[in-house]
């Protein structure tokens, strides 16, 4: 949950600088232009006419500096260093022990991407954010679809369908440990009831697989949803009564308006549940602790399991493998931003 | 409020400077006669499950009857997380605890980074002298002593005797004999031989041992689990569950475990005498004479059970380490592990406790205290407890069929290396 808020805040605030830029890009272009003196010039008086927008966004921008740059910045430096429980600075009482790692320079790297471990947490991890969020955005649309029509209890629909999202996820999680217990788990019993054999939900890898993306998409749905939801409602009724007008089928006018207006809101949600879901610890960690064995393991409890389980507590290894995942994240990032500016959606 | 803290500081440093001195001959308290009285409050962090926290909540407390000016804040802390959460908050040193309940593995990994006070001198001589050896090998680090332990324990076979004797057969002393009466006991009721923890690694070890292997060899710094031994204990805990004979889960098997037992699911479980008390909550053992605990069945070699236990240790960075230690001594004294093993059946550490009365009247104190004098001694080195964690991994996928004993097994050996640098 902090993540989504996080997330949200960071976007919101990209999007305030984004919009102010796009505001005044124009008036800052003509004026560039028509002086003509290059860009130093342009940029003073940029600062000169607009002093007050720079002043106004300086506190976020030192705020993100310190809370987001600075332990990225430090994080980086670790990885490169063998930093452990046993040789950073701590104070223990009245003492204090002063820092002795050293810099390594690449070693951690190589160590980490020389482990066959590493891809097989890459694979995996793939496989569950491909396959959590196209669950999750196929059933999101599907609902929001549901709930766009006027129907009665709309409302309470709506509430019961976003409860998931306002339970603590470690909860839900934990509830669904319960369920899911093979020898005495409600799902379990259910089955039993109907002479079926009882599952080993998350006993077997397989399951076990299947089990966490479950949740997940039990988890991530409404989020979708309500997103989805508040797209569908900025399409105009107009292009549907037009549709329909001409003939279009209920098939015809979901493909070629719903789908259309529904772009630039599902790239949005598409790109940031990757992102969450790619690093979804907690499921993963109080669901199966990546078991059983370590076949639910995605790269971030790995990470966990790399750095905090043996001791001492390898710091310079769990930073390593959260800069790769850092770097995993802005390849796809940037990647799937080129592939949306090239199908001409402007990002 | 100024003045109160200053006091306390003052009295905290006097009574420490007379520790350092090593102080002159008395009974328990050493710092209570140079400083004056003992004050402030000792936050203690106790693992003990649900159905032994009120217990030593209360004891605990108890402690303000002997030393009015000190109070003791109980906080229970589940054990699983323990580790993780004492060392966050050690590390951090803010709201850290003064006094932990450490299991025996983590003493000489706590000791080694430096967050453990040592043992003030006439504490450590009495850990050296009035405790079983065991139990004081496992509070010691590079030849100092860094806790007083608290309990001991090891594994046992527990039986449901009345399961037992309906189907005819007698509590197994070697696992072929427990493979025997695990088809018995299910051809006359349906339910299960045994159930094995699938899920914690530490419940692998009697098979280890069973086979006469170890996990390392601390002396000759060799990692032992891969060698013929322990590919053997893998087989045989995969051989259990595919028999019929053990049923297992690989999650939330403790739980599990204890519902299958107490509910008379399964007729026969290995566990502690820490699960004693809450065994005897279930519906099968209204009758406490129901249930029997036996040693652990015999490997191909031995039988053999880990020592366990829990020490109690003072962090160095304490501000209250005086009465920090006093706790301790007050919580590890005869008294009060004579108290623990009458409500709760735990093993007492110190060696006169077993001639009282109240103890050698328990029937499981005095099953587990010969079961405790054999049980296999652990490798006291500071990454005892990080070996757990990838020994799990390995030991679930074989059980559960994910991966064959022979890789197991030495799977487990690469990380072990991986964690114990240098070694063979």
């Amino acid at each position: 949950m902090a993540a989504h808020t996080s997330q949200s805040v960071a976007k919101a605030a990209g999007d305030d600088v984004e919009n102010d830029v796009a505001a005044r890009g124009p008036s800052r272009r003509t004026d560039s232009d028509s002086v003509g003196n290059g860009r130093r010039g342009g940029l003073r008086r940029a600062l000169a006419t607009h002093w007050y927008a720079w002043a106004m966004v300086a506190p976020v921008v030192l705020v993100l500096g310190v809370i987001i740059g600075w332990p990225l910045v430090r994080g980086v430096y670790l990885s490169l260093t063998d930093a452990n429980e046993r040789n950073v600075a701590r104070t223990i009482g009245a003492r204090h022990i002063e820092a002795s790692y050293e810099f390594v320079g690449l070693d951690n790297y190589t160590a980490v991407l020389g482990d066959p471990v590493f891809l097989q947490r890459l694979v995996w991890t793939v496989m569950w954010t491909v396959a959590c969020v196209s669950i999750t955005f196929t059933l999101g649309l599907v609902l929001a679809n549901m709930l766009n029509r006027d129907f009665r209890g709309r409302a309470a629909y709506r509430m019961a369908l976003i409860l998931p999202w306002a339970v603590p996820g470690f909860v839900s999680v934990f509830a669904w440990r319960f369920l899911f217990n093979r020898d005495n788990g409600i799902l379990n019993k259910i089955l039993d009831g109907g002479g079926i054999a009882a599952i080993p939900w998350l006993d077997d890898p397989t399951w076990a697989k299947f089990s966490v993306v479950a949740v997940n998409v039990w988890l991530g749905v409404p989020f979708m949803m309500v997103a989805l939801l508040g797209g569908l409602q900025s399409i105009p009724g107009e292009l549907y009564e037009a549709a329909e007008m001409d003939g279009a089928s209920a098939w015809q006018r979901f493909r070629h308006i719903t789908l259309p207006g529904l772009r630039a809101v599902s790239m949005t949600v598409i790109l940031l549940s990757t992102i969450w879901t790619f690093n979804m610890f907690p499921v993963i960690f109080l669901l199966t602790r990546g078991g059983p064995g370590d076949s639910t393991e995605i790269l971030v409890t790995q990470a966990f399991r790399e750095a905090f389980i043996a001791s001492p507590r390898d710091f310079a290894g769990s930073a390593t493998w959260g800069v790769l995942i850092l770097a995993l994240l802005m390849i796809f990032a940037l990647v799937y931003r080129r592939s949306l500016r090239k199908q001409g959606e402007v990002w | 409020m100024r003045r109160g803290i200053a006091a306390t500081a003052l009295v905290a440093t006097l009574a420490l400077a007379a520790t350092a001195c090593g102080g002159d001959t008395k009974d328990d308290g050493a710092e209570t006669k140079a400083g004056g009285e003992l004050s402030g409050t000792v936050t203690w962090w106790d693992t003990s499950n649900d159905a032994e926290k009120a217990s030593f909540q209360k004891i605990a407390e108890a402690f303000t009857a002997k030393h009015p000016k000190v109070t003791v804040k109980y906080v229970n802390v589940p054990y699983g997380d323990a580790q993780n959460k004492v060392k966050n908050a050690f590390s951090s040193g803010s709201d850290a605890p003064d006094v932990i309940r450490a299991d025996v593995g983590w003493v000489a990994d706590f000791a080694s980074l430096g967050y453990l006070d040592e043992v003030p001198a006439e504490s450590a001589k009495k850990v050296d002298t009035d405790f079983l050896p065991q139990a004081a090998a496992s509070a010691k680090f590079e030849g100092k002593t860094y806790a007083v332990p608290q309990v001991i324990d090891t594994l046992g076979l527990f039986y449901n005797k009345k399961m037992l004797a309906d189907a005819g057969v007698q509590p197994p002393k070697t696992l072929e004999e427990l493979k025997t009466a695990a088809a018995a006991i299910k051809a006359k009721s349906g339910k299960a031989g045994l159930y094995l923890r699938g899920d914690d690694s530490y419940w692998f070890l009697p098979l280890i041992y069973g086979e006469g292997g170890d996990l390392v060899d601390a002396k000759g710094k060799t990692v032992t689990v891969d060698n013929a031994a322990g590919v053997k204990a893998f087989k045989t805990a995969r051989d259990l569950v595919t028999s019929g004979a053990a049923v297992t889960n690989a999650t939330d098997g403790y739980t599990n475990m204890q519902t299958a037992f107490k509910s008379g699911e399964a007729a026969m479980m290995i566990n502690g005498p820490w699960a004693v008390a809450d065994t005897y909550a279930g519906d099968q053992f209204k009758d406490k004479a129901n249930l029997g605990v036996a040693a652990v069945p015999a490997g191909s070699v031995k039988a053999g059970a880990p020592q366990g236990g829990h020490d109690l240790g003072v962090y160095a960075g304490s501000k209250n380490r005086a009465a920090a230690h006093a706790f301790v001594d007050y919580m590890t004294s005869q008294e009060v592990q004579v108290q623990s093993a009458k409500e709760l059946s735990l093993l007492p550490t110190r060696t006169a406790a077993y001639e009282q009365p109240d103890v050698k009247g328990s029937e499981m104190v005095q099953f587990f205290k010969p079961a405790v004098d054999k049980a296999v001694e652990r490798a006291w080195i500071p990454e005892n407890g990080s070996l757990f964690e990838p020994l799990k991994v390995e030991y679930t996928k074989a059980i559960t069929g994910a991966s064959s004993p022979e890789d197991a097994a030495k799977a487990a050996g690469v990380e072990f290396r991986k964690i114990l640098k240098g070694w063979k």
